[in-house]
């Protein structure tokens, strides 16, 4: 490897060093001095960016797990082969992640297993959440551990888990289904709070549907970061496909971006919130709809005709900045609308810090993988059924 | 987990669902209604003077630290506050339009007849008791917040500050009191009697009395009665509630709103594996199709080429075969007309000196050729 001849110590790797330090600080002083120690939350606003950003945008960006291993195995599309496994290795990290960010903002994180083990609230979404992010981390894990067994050189129990890929495909779109819409589900119970531009009881649809958005868009914007960084990791195959995952992901996006608009429409028009559109949050909702749902939509079709691989990637930014933004107003900008200025939520630099050390985390881990594994290549000794 | 807990919850997971099938039967009409003997506190704002003595009551029956401020310091009315970890009860000042006098209102837990916290909660830490009462205990929770972000009153509060163990803190209508048989705290020092403790029926038929007696002095809206699926505080006003800082709140309840996702998740568990595995099935299918069809072109292919080359063969066997008649018919002409013209040469040649001599032998060259 080549990387053995430079320095470790190049820029990325001396920022990185530079974040992971500082989210120590932080880590400690949030476990040793307690939640309101570190963030501005209160009693009005239970939830900030660590459930806003961590969990919402960090569950909905994994998503390309289960839309890249759905269309390849389910749908067959063998042409998504070679994406297949960096898709599962990112969503198995961002569920992993999604985990420890949880652990900082839970008031009792040792107490995590007791949905699923002690005191079962079943009427809660959050259980179902719980139940499914529990069952879906652990189905990830499983289908990623080929890269790793084959790392490691066991062979018998790798070939045994290729053999589970249909039936733990099959249970990763149905486990994704049920927590990706439920997140939305999760703020039916307060119609009170949330913005009707927003709230809707069709929240846990446009949550599922976006996710996809959200994992085709996550593919074809990693690929880019990927093919910047990692290029020299990528085999023949995957460098020979990744063009057409890229037009793939980007066609499926578009469309779903087309249809997720047009059901928004709809569900403006069945609770009559027209009205709203003529104030500020109305403003800030037609910047979502257009901006992020119609724009992305509209380029990704114009890229996928013009067989233009930058308008895509462009496209792709628009698609996940969309999502961050939507999962953002659900969660936090929308959510309290009617309390006064002073009475609102804005995450401290502290929160944005544990926020961007866990990010880091990810791609710290992603990169030893990719780097150390199987993922962007196919293992020589490997090829059956990679 | 032993053998026989194991068995015993089996068992016991085998009674629940005996029990639900009975309960199914009804389910379409059936509603809950509330707990029959739940009890309630009737909040008059006309009659409240905004003294904080049911603050004061509250925070010593809780054993709730003392507040920054006295509670005979009526000054912190003129900013509203709201309840926090330490204090589970505030009350404050509305300045309305038209009056020429201030409305207080006090604020605590409602204890909802479905609560949204006890719903939103995936540990089953709230539980609504049959006096009416909605409590919490803090040994399950995992604190999560997710009760904060439900109730619709923006009830809960959270300890941020405790490292270890942060709980959730909220009114809990005086629980333990209402066992051993005595009122609320904040109900037994109330020396207004703005609160009056009761049976929830009992109290909703005091609300429709005092509006029906007096209908200048009340707002002809019981706020609780209905609202968040109704709730064991009532409050009487003689503004709009909401001008009193509550908030509009709509009449369904948490489960309701709710169990239309929840209801969707059996079917998605169902439906989803059979859908998927056609998908594949469908595409695996294709392929196979695919394949037999690409099969199915090559063998015809190799048919139709091979039919090809024997039809050219024939033809040029064929052909050459003419060619050879042809070619064997056209020697036996060539011959013969070489021959004829020999014989003619021949018979010219014999004939010339034949017309002078002898003309004997004429015939037989013909016979030979």
């Amino acid at each position: 490897m080549s990387n053995n001849q430079k320095s470790f110590w190049t820029p990325g790797n001396v920022l990185t060093a530079f974040i992971l330090a500082g989210g120590l600080v932080l880590t400690f002083l949030r476990f040793y001095k307690g939640i309101g120690a570190v963030t501005n939350l209160d009693d009005n606003n239970p939830w900030g960016i660590w459930i806003g950003f961590d969990l919402m945008c960090g569950v909905a960006l994994a998503a390309g797990g289960y839309v890249t291993s759905a269309s390849c195995y389910l749908f067959g599309l063998k042409r998504y082969h070679s994406a297949v496994r960096p898709a599962i290795t990112t969503a198995f990290l961002g569920y992993f992640f999604v985990v420890v960010a949880l652990m900082y903002d839970l008031g009792h994180p040792w107490r995590l297993p007791y949905p699923l083990v002690y005191s079962q609230g079943t009427t809660s979404l959050l259980f179902e959440v719980g139940l499914c992010v529990a069952t879906y981390v652990t189905v990830l894990f499983v289908e990623w551990s080929p890269a790793a067994l084959e790392w490691l050189g066991f062979r018998k129990i790798r070939n045994f888990v290729i053999r589970l890929t249909l039936p733990l495909t099959i249970l990763g779109v149905v486990l994704s289904t049920m927590h990706q819409s439920s997140l939305g589900a999760l703020f039916l119970i307060a119609p009170g709070k949330l913005h009707p531009l927003w709230y809707s009881s069709f929240l846990p649809v446009f949550f599922f549907m976006s996710s996809m958005v959200a994992g085709a868009s996550m593919v074809i914007f990693e690929g880019t970061l990927a093919h910047k960084g990692m290029h020299d990791k990528m085999d023949e195959t995957h460098l020979k496909e990744a063009d057409g995952v890229a037009f793939g992901m980007a066609k499926a996006a578009s469309f779903i971006l087309l249809g997720y608009f047009f059901i928004k429409v709809f569900d403006i028009t069945m609770d009559n919130d027209w009205q709203y559109l003529a104030t500020g949050y109305g403003a800030w909702f037609l910047v979502e709809m257009f901006g992020f749902v119609a724009l992305p939509s509209f380029l990704y079709a114009l890229g996928v005709r013009e067989k233009n691989l930058k308008l895509v990637r462009i496209a792709s930014v628009f698609g996940v900045l969309g999502i961050v933004i939507n999962r953002f107003n659900v969660s936090m900008i929308a959510f309290n609308w009617q309390l006064p200025a002073a009475e609102r939520y804005f995450p401290s630099w502290m929160e944005v810090g544990i926020s961007i050390f866990v990010v880091t985390l990810i791609v710290t881990t992603y990169r030893f993988i990719a780097t150390k594994m199987p993922v962007l290549y196919e293992h020589p000794e490997y090829k059956d059924a990679h | 987990m032993d053998r026989r807990k194991f068995l015993s919850l089996l068992g016991g997971a085998g009674l629940a669902s005996a029990m639900g099938a009975t309960k199914v039967k009804a389910a379409g009409t059936h509603t809950f209604n509330g707990y029959p003997d739940a009890m309630g506190v009737l909040h008059d704002s006309t009659r409240c003077i905004g003294c904080r003595k049911c603050e004061q009551a509250c925070a010593e029956v809780n054993n709730l630290p003392k507040p920054e401020v006295a509670y005979d310091d009526l000054t912190v009315l003129d900013t509203k506050r709201r309840t926090d970890a330490k204090t589970y009860t505030v009350v404050n000042k509305y300045n309305t339009a038209g009056l020429d006098h201030p409305i207080f209102r006090k604020q605590q837990c409602n204890h909802c007849q479905e609560p949204a916290c006890a719903s939103a909660c995936f540990v089953k830490a709230f539980t609504k008791n049959p006096d009416g009462s909605v409590t919490y205990n803090g040994d399950l929770c995992v604190g999560c917040r997710y009760c904060m972000v439900a109730c619709p009153f923006g009830v809960p509060t959270f300890e941020y500050d405790d490292p270890l163990d942060p709980l959730v803190q909220k009114c809990t209508m005086c629980h333990p009191r209402i066992q051993e048989g005595k009122l609320p705290g904040c109900v037994e020092k109330c020396p207004k009697e703005a609160l009056t403790f009761g049976r929830r029926e009992d109290l909703l038929a005091i609300a429709r009395d005092r509006i029906r007696k007096y209908p200048e002095r009340y707002e002809n809206h019981i706020y609780g009665e209905k609202e968040a699926g109704g709730t064991s505080w009532l409050y009487l006003s003689a503004v709009p509630h909401t001008e009193l800082g509550m908030p509009l709140v709509g009449k369904t309840s948490a489960p309701e709103l709710t169990s239309g996702a929840l209801g969707a998740v059996p079917m998605v568990v169902g439906i989803w594996p059979v859908l998927l595995a056609g998908a594949y099935g469908i595409s695996k299918r294709k392929e196979k199709i695919a394949a037999e069809e690409q099969a199915d072109a090559v063998r015809e292919a190799i048919d139709k080429t091979k039919a090809d080359a024997d039809n050219a063969m024939k033809t040029a066997l064929d052909k050459a075969a003419k060619d050879k008649a042809a070619a064997v018919d056209r020697e036996v002409k060539k011959a013969v007309a070489e021959a004829q013209q020999s014989f003619d040469e021949k018979l010219a040649a014999m004939q010339a000196p034949a017309e002078a001599e002898d003309t004997d032998a004429g015939n037989s060259p013909e016979e030979e050729a």
